[in-house]
């Protein structure tokens, strides 16, 4: 009875990971059977290609990366706070119309990503609806979708920075120089950390207001009596019992944050100046695009190497406070 | 509302309707835009009613475009998916809970594993199978590899174990066999979890865009993500034809709206398994 979910998760999720680990070890063009005689053994060469080199390979992976990662630690602190925020706002007990505001902003999370994309081209267009809006109130608004510049060039440029010091641009890390890693999230990317944060917000918040109904009122009662003002209550009542949905919420924050690819695929295909790079569009791209199917498939278990990784680094760091 | 100050309540529904609109805002304007012309849409992108309503947009994509083509194949997939992953993660989930068999723990364990594997490092492993299989380009391509998933398997497992063994143990004493006591006994107990699979399911491969990037290239195999996603990067249009675009969001998103409204209680209560990449 188990047997047809079996053949076919395994047929499809298991043995595709073994094929797919032993096409990264290979130099594989697309052509013929990936097992095929012609097909040689190259050992570790895809891997040492992205990792080493100063190749246009490698700098393309450690800009992905750095995109990537500061889109991470944008969207998930962000996402988690709101997604806290709304549930204790939702979750007043005196509040009428609670149904309508949990639909309202749950919404948008069962829509499809290609959808949402759509969409924020258009909002956030040059002349779109967003920098319409930041006119009103007299905001100069950027070109958000063909900005390359980074946030923290942009901010240090802000105080005089304009130049690199020379310590910066010269050291280089996965092929681009710490002064390019410190650019910060583009413009561009920062258009699609709020699309994330706007779509995952509403999940994340069911996540946490089903914890604040287990948590029960008689606690926040108690705390009242002794008069704690509502902060109080929120900060050493609530929180704490929260801190598994926090765990859980941060973790599928993680997992998700870094394998970014509809909205990429869809939006910009790592325009402007590949500051919407992410690893997993760099995999994609490479295998299917370039038809560099080992240095592709070397690009996927690298970013799950990662994600792994960070998972119980996170796992770790929390367990370790309590 | 004793005991809670006025300012305090003023200040809460203030910034719930806030959020709400800056939430909701956005699908109207989407609407809105869809049935604006082309230059309005450029000079007035904020206003909620166009100065010329026009179902150019529209009219575009159901009479000369493959949006047509698009829809068909995701209401075929969908409905396919849906029906497997009903089918193939109830059998699974039930043996899982009831039916003791060698290995099951570890068969168990690999589950919870898959589970774990991100969808982005099966991308190309997905594609290397489809192609051994000779089943790229086809609708066995699209539907097939999507049939089972391991959190339906998941859910149903825990569901199953939720039912007292009471009720099979008398149908077998009636003399039913197991496929017939999990047909005719089981399974409509299991209402609540097969509704859930429905709704995850539904949503899950109508949304579905990577697997239908990997399984095919032919135009003719489009889904509406891929289709639309082809258009967004420009593929119809000359200049930004926003209205075509977001008429096709808008359309896209019907579909998965009407599903959400109708289970709303259930899908708010339920979305664990929900959760967007």
């Amino acid at each position: 009875m188990v047997s047809p979910a079996v053949l076919l998760l395994g047929t499809f999720l298991a043995v595709p990971v073994v094929m797919a680990l032993s096409v990264s070890f290979s130099d594989w063009r697309g052509v013929g059977s990936p097992f095929g005689s012609d097909v040689g053994f190259v050992g570790l060469e895809n891997y040492r290609s992205i990792l080493t080199g100063g190749t246009l390979a490698q700098r393309d992976f450690g800009t992905a990366l750095r995109n990537n990662a500061y889109y991470v630690l944008l969207v998930v602190p962000l996402q988690t706070a709101l997604a806290l925020a709304l549930a204790v706002l939702v979750h007043t007990r005196w509040l009428r119309g609670r149904g309508f505001f949990r639909t309202a902003f749950y919404f948008p999370s069962v829509t499809s990503s290609v959808a949402i994309t759509v969409l924020w081209l258009f909002l956030f267009s040059s002349s779109g609806a967003v920098n319409e809006i930041l006119g009103w109130v007299g905001i100069n608004g950027p070109a958000w979708f063909n900005d390359p510049r980074g946030l923290l060039h942009l901010a240090l440029g802000g105080v005089g920075v304009d130049q690199p010091p020379a310590a910066l641009s010269e050291n280089t890390a996965l092929g681009i120089s710490w002064w390019e890693w410190l650019a910060g999230p583009s413009v561009a990317m920062f258009a699609l950390v709020l699309m994330a944060v706007f779509t995952t917000s509403g999940t994340f918040m069911l996540l946490f207001i089903a914890a604040l109904n287990n948590i029960g009122e008689e606690i926040d009662e108690a705390g009242q009596m002794d008069g704690a003002s509502s902060w109080q209550r929120f900060r050493h009542l609530t929180l704490p019992m929260l801190r598994p949905t926090l765990f859980t919420v941060l973790t599928l924050g993680l997992i998700g944050t870094w394998q970014v690819f509809d909205q990429i695929y869809t939006g910009t295909q790592g325009t402007p100046a590949k500051t919407t790079l992410t690893p997993a569009y760099l995999s994609f791209e490479s295998a299917f695009n370039d038809q560099r199917w080992g240095q592709g498939a070397a690009i996927a278990f690298i970013l799950f190497a990662i994600i792994v990784s960070l998972t119980l680094v996170q796992r770790w760091l929390l367990r370790s406070r309590t | 509302m004793r005991g809670v100050g006025r300012r305090r309540v003023v200040l809460l529904y203030g910034l719930l309707v806030l959020m709400a609109a800056i939430y909701i805002l956005p699908f109207l304007i989407d609407v809105a835009t869809s049935f604006k012309t082309e230059e309005e849409a450029a000079a007035d992108p904020v206003s909620l009613l166009p100065g010329t309503f026009t179902t150019a947009a529209y009219e575009r994509l159901f009479l000369r475009s493959d949006f047509p083509t698009w829809f068909a194949n995701s209401v075929v997939v969908t409905l396919l998916v849906t029906a497997g992953r009903v089918l193939f993660d109830s059998l699974a989930g039930y043996a899982l809970a009831r039916i003791p068999f060698r290995g099951r723990t570890a068969l168990f364990a690999l589950l919870v594993a898959v589970m774990a594997v991100p969808n982005v490092v099966l991308l190309i492993p997905k594609f290397l199978v489809i192609n051994q299989l000779s089943i790229y380009d086809s609708y066995p391509g699209l539907v097939v590899p999507l049939l089972a998933d391991a959190a339906g398997i998941f859910i149903m497992k825990n569901f199953f174990e939720s039912i007292p063994v009471s009720v099979e143990e008398q149908a077998r004493i009636d003399g039913a066999g197991t496929l017939r006591i999990f047909w005719s006994v089981v399974l409509p107990m299991a209402r609540p979890a097969v509704v859930t699979i429905v709704i995850l399911s539904f949503q899950g491969s109508w949304n579905e865009l990577s697997h239908f990037i990997v399984a095919s290239q032919d135009p003719a195999l489009f889904t509406l993500t891929k289709g639309v996603a082809q258009l967004a990067s420009g593929a119809l249009s000359q200049g930004s034809q926003y209205p075509l675009k977001l008429a096709a969001a808008a359309v896209m998103t019907i579909p998965v709206a009407v599903v959400f409204f109708v289970f709303q209680k259930r899908i708010m209560n339920a979305s664990t398994g929900a959760v967007k990449e």
